[in-house]
């Protein structure tokens, strides 16, 4: 393949608009990486571990189970768009300061996978029970908390 | 792990989708959710020259006509588990769409993709396949229509032509006074399924059977259903859980699971014939609920 072979590609990230000139094959997760999104991480290449979330069009994927060529006119949300919802510029989103409060972070490399799932699920779900945020994020992996922190942390996020 | 380098194409509809696969033959591969085929590519078991991307062909809405439920092939898993059709009109499917796989998978997942992979541990085929499910297909030399048990063959292997494409899904409609069942034994939530049974059962005005299906997964080469002649047998019968019990283990001594490192064969047909006791209870006592409230 030479670079005849890229395709451009337009999509916004966290409401910006971006343009890349990809190879097909070219995940979204390395085209995001290579733009400079590095709080998008890869974990496992195989979409089990969630580690490399993003919400397209508002619903979590797996970005390294889409190749770039197919965000073509999509909406990408990461994790460092979710702060454009704080109150105030530069608080942290209320589900980012329950997660500090909670402790439910230790290294940080999953954190941004379990924020963005948490997030899409109180938006479709806003009193999910434990059971269900527990189902809801049986997808993204933790290796350091144990989970019940993280639980904990998005129950404190649920409408009264 | 990153894809070898591939050509691309997307298609605007699924006659721009078989035009494509004509061309290539063997050389192509059609992506819809890109749950199960993106990461064979990432681990590179699989290598095709071409994608065809059927995303952009889209999925209209779920529709209900003629006593059937109507599935365009791109209706992701999240719209099976979510739709207010397919929850009220058919249930057992929704249900297994919310087992597949975990959040994301089902935000990207396809039925049309799910049954043409042909896991047999699939969610989505075991339930089709109890279901009676019908799917349409379109190649160079026209449509034609399919039952789900004659699509399905062996290990991801599927009837379809290397330049066919499946357009449509399609569940008849549940009957009067029907229950269902969804059932699986996972070792953890969102893995593959070591067993799984899905049941249908059919209760007269009387509340005897009239009719019944079960189907186990994850067991053999391909989704099952139990044989016909004893499922017959509960014909006219009080559904009795006994009666149950004795079908799905008779059922289950038909199978040959094969070991692997997630279980014995012995234990899969062993947790075979206790989902499938499970399943035609509890399809059974739904059947019932539905009867009491008209």
């Amino acid at each position: 393949m030479t670079d005849g072979d890229k395709q451009r590609v337009s999509f916004t990230v966290n409401g910006e608009a971006r343009e890349a000139w990809v190879f097909p094959h070219e995940s979204l997760l390395d085209v995001l990486r290579d733009a400079g999104c590095h709080e998008v991480r890869y974990g496992c290449g195989e979409g089990v571990c969630g580690t490399c979330t993003v919400l397209l069009d508002g619903e979590p994927v797996s970005a390294c189970l889409l190749f770039a060529v197919q965000a073509e006119g999509c909406s990408l949300l990461t994790v460092r768009g979710l702060a454009q919802g704080a109150a105030q510029p530069g608080e942290p989103h209320p589900l980012q300061a329950s997660f500090l409060r909670n402790g439910a972070a230790q290294c940080g490399f999953c954190t941004p996978g379990m924020l963005l799932t948490a997030w899409a699920l109180l938006r479709r779900e806003p009193h999910p029970t434990r059971e269900r945020i527990r189902r809801e994020l049986c997808g993204n992996l933790c290796r350091c908390t144990g989970y019940s922190k993280i639980l904990d942390a998005i129950e404190d996020c649920r409408q009264p | 792990m990153v894809a070898a380098p591939f050509r691309y194409q997307r298609a605007a509809s699924f006659e721009e989708a078989v035009a494509a696969l004509a061309e290539h033959g063997e050389d192509a591969k059609l992506l819809a959710g890109g749950q199960s085929l993106v990461p064979m590519l990432n681990l590179r078991v699989a290598r095709p020259e071409w994608l065809i991307d059927l995303n952009p062909v889209g999925a209209g809405p779920v529709a209900e006509a003629g006593g059937v439920l109507r599935l365009p092939a791109l209706t992701r898993h999240r719209v099976l588990e979510s739709d207010g059709l397919v929850r009220r009109r058919c249930p057992l499917l929704a249900e297994a769409a919310s087992l597949v796989g975990n959040v994301r998978t089902r935000a990207r997942g396809t039925i049309g993709g799910s049954l043409a992979h042909a896991d047999p541990a699939g969610e989505l085929p075991l339930a089709a396949l109890t279901l009676g499910a019908e799917v349409s297909v379109l190649g160079p030399a026209g449509a034609r229509d399919l039952l789900v048990d004659e699509l399905l063959i062996s290990y991801l292997t599927t009837a379809l032509a290397p330049d066919e494409v499946i357009t449509e899904v399609r569940v008849p409609a549940p009957r009067p006074r029907q229950g269902w069942s969804f059932l699986e034994l996972t070792r953890r939530t969102s893995d593959w399924m070591v067993a799984g049974a899905a049941a249908l059962v059919e209760l007269d005005e009387r509340g005897t059977v009239a009719a019944a299906s079960l189907a186990f997964g994850g067991v053999a080469e391909r989704p099952v259903a139990a044989p016909a002649e004893l499922l017959g047998g509960l014909s006219g019968e009080p559904p009795a859980e006994q009666r149950f019990a004795r079908v799905a283990d008779l059922a289950a001594a038909t199978l040959r699971p094969e070991d692997d490192v997630h279980a014995s064969g012995t234990y899969r047909r062993r947790v075979a014939g206790v989902l499938g006791r499970r399943s035609l209870n509890q399809a059974a006592i739904r059947a019932r609920a539905s009867g009491e409230t008209p």
